[in-house]
């Protein structure tokens, strides 16, 4: 062996075997906690296609797939509702903190005005901000809001405007993380398009919000997860059945059955709820995947 | 004087220059964010600030008793125990969530075969966050159900979660740690981010396997574990659906023995819960809600001054 002359570590046989078996360990254990996590998924599968007598049984196959819990899930409530409701509420807030998060930010990072570094601070300070501190002074704010009757009522309470008028006044984080972006495009591509006559508008329209479309996707995505699955929000403002979101309405079905649910439906109708943002997430998983780090990397 | 006015008045310039239209500009594209943050953020936090020291229930007008609410609260044994019930939920939680964490980020930071399809399996529960996983865990925490099932393989015999207080907080233990992936990602795109040379000139040496991740990946993490703790924090403090959908018709009693009654959880039940002793008591809530925000700013402060010794900067000097 010559290898003692010089400390080559990579070269070493020991080392080698050390290093492969090490390896092939650790890609076991990702594979066994991967597959960990997929179990309470399967089990959610497997509970809502059992039968009741099969409910106490811990197979994994149902002894006949009962795709009648999906009807009979249906069966109770407005569900058709309830997702034209959040359909509505979750669409409206996705282009409301897109855009406005995306004009806000073009502010900050492209163009100059006397201020704007202290509003930005303002920016960053709430940021941190916990939404509880102004969660009981907004809903008195939006019981004093008058509605002039939309969707029958005199002020904001029970109305989709508490969950949706908000969001078009931007996200502080995402406004935060939408400049970060704008400010590592080149100033000359906005320059050049000023001397063709483009205004500061269609600068931001045409040529910024295409050129930053994976932190855009990413802000969009996010909003979409975060509306679709509120619960907090819609429980505080809307009180009639019909403007229920898809959450509420199925709390509302666990809530019917007075604690003691027919779990085979209850999953049913839960697989039913999460399924559209199971779908989006299979579609567009590396924009979450990439969002999640580019947000964290600039936490971080 | 006569003279510079002249000279200003021949040098006039047409008042709307490009710099003014920019600053006009600036200002009306930020507007949406500055209406918002005065009308749905100051606003309403001055107002809850004046509320905390009045009983409103909102139909008849606030009325002033000083610091009434802020004596009750410190009276008040629900208040103690939802305060404990939530930093329980910080110190437990928190450290298991941080290790676990990061050691799955450093086995995916490998680069081992098939890492696209573990990253995107362990994320995967963090765009359910809704009542529908809740429900989902409720199933498998069951006394009899599918976790106390494995669990009997090992001839262990699985307590009562959610049913014994005892078992509650544990239970929504086993239950966040499905949500890590998020918290996993953001490692590990941390541990990407540090540079290859410096394990490349700790290799020359002599340094493997452990002593690289102990003295180079660990301390160049620890702004991001810093990070992710503080941001922990004060999602803990804000912990809310999970509690509420688990202690169900018994909301507001805060579950079994009180032991699910979390700080937000107590703070709604005051504010909206129609079982409360007098309905809407948004003096009482406010006053809950501002304690909430020192605690949170306290605690936020604390870390920031702890960071300073323990988080390696690499510009700053290591610790």
């Amino acid at each position: 062996m010559t290898t003692f002359t010089k400390p080559a570590i990579h070269t070493s046989k020991s080392y080698t075997v050390f290093h492969t078996l090490g390896r092939v360990l650790a890609w076991l254990l990702l594979v066994g906690i991967t597959a960990l996590w997929l179990v309470p998924f399967a089990w959610m599968v497997s509970t809502a296609l059992k039968e009741p007598y099969d409910l106490m049984s811990k197979s994994w196959i149902p002894s006949r797939l009962a795709w009648e819990n999906f009807t009979y899930a249906f069966g109770y409530g407005m569900w058709d509702k309830w997702t034209l409701n959040t359909v509505i509420i979750t669409l409206a807030s996705v282009i409301g903190t897109v855009l406005s998060s995306s004009l806000v930010a073009y502010a900050f990072a492209r163009l100059r005005w006397p201020g704007r570094d202290v509003v930005f601070s303002l920016v960053l300070a709430t940021m941190m901000l916990p939404g509880v501190v102004t969660m009981i002074p907004q809903f008195v704010l939006f019981a004093k809001l008058p509605a002039f009757g939309f969707q029958g009522s005199q002020n904001w309470i029970n109305t989709f405007l508490p969950l949706t008028v908000p969001a078009f006044t931007g996200s502080s984080f995402y406004i935060f993380l939408l400049r970060q972006f704008m400010r590592s495009i080149p100033m000359e591509l906005s320059e050049a398009a000023k001397i063709d006559g483009a205004s500061e508008f269609r600068i931001w329209w045409n040529i910024l919000m295409p050129l930053t479309k994976p932190a855009v996707a990413a802000v969009a995505i996010f909003t979409f997860q975060g509306a679709w699955q509120d619960f907090m929000g819609p429980l505080m403002y809307l009180q009639s059945e019909k403007l229920y979101t898809l959450q509420l309405g199925l709390r509302q079905f666990d809530a019917a059955a007075g604690g003691a649910p027919a779990w085979n439906w209850l999953m049913a109708a839960s697989l039913a709820v999460i399924l559209p943002v199971l779908i989006i997430f299979v579609l567009f998983h590396n924009y979450f995947i990439e969002g999640v780090q580019i947000g964290g990397s600039i936490k971080g | 004087m006569a003279i510079t006015n002249t000279h200003r008045n021949t040098a006039r310039r047409p008042w709307f220059t490009a710099t003014r239209k920019e600053a006009a500009l600036g200002w009306l594209f930020a507007m949406p964010w500055i209406i918002g943050f005065l009308v749905f953020t100051v606003g309403p936090m001055l107002f809850s600030l004046y509320t905390s020291f009045t009983k409103y229930n909102i139909t008849t007008p606030p009325q002033w008793i000083g610091l009434g609410n802020y004596q009750e609260l410190f009276a008040d044994d629900r208040f103690y125990t939802s305060l404990y019930n939530t930093f329980w939920m910080v110190v437990v939680k928190l450290p298991i969530v941080t290790v676990a964490s990061v050691s799955i980020a450093l086995l995916l930071a490998m680069d081992l075969p098939g890492g696209r399809l573990f990253r995107t399996v362990i994320y995967l529960p963090n765009v359910l966050s809704g009542v529908a996983a809740v429900f989902l865990w409720q199933w498998i925490l069951r006394p009899n159900g599918l976790l106390n099932e494995a669990l009997s393989w090992f001839g262990i015999k699985g307590p009562g979660w959610f049913v014994d207080p005892l078992w509650t907080k544990p239970g929504m233990v086993v239950m966040g740690m499905w949500w890590i992936g998020s918290n996993i990602l953001i490692y590990l795109s941390g541990i990407k981010g540090i540079p290859k040379d410096l394990y490349e000139a700790a290799t020359i040496d002599g340094a493997r396997g452990w002593k690289k991740v102990r003295h180079i990946t660990l301390p160049l993490l620890s702004p991001t574990i810093f990070f992710q703790i503080v941001t922990g924090i004060i999602g803990t403090f804000q912990v809310f659906t999970t509690a509420y959908i688990l202690t169900g018709a018994d909301s507001a009693g805060g579950g079994p023995g009180q032991s699910l009654l979390f700080y937000v959880l107590y703070l709604y039940n005051r504010a909206f819960g129609r079982s409360g002793p007098a309905g809407f008591q948004m003096g009482y809530a406010s006053a809950m809600a501002w304690i909430l925000f020192i605690i949170i700013l306290a605690i936020t402060l604390l870390q920031l001054w702890l960071a300073k010794r323990w988080v390696y900067y690499e510009s700053g000097d290591a610790h």
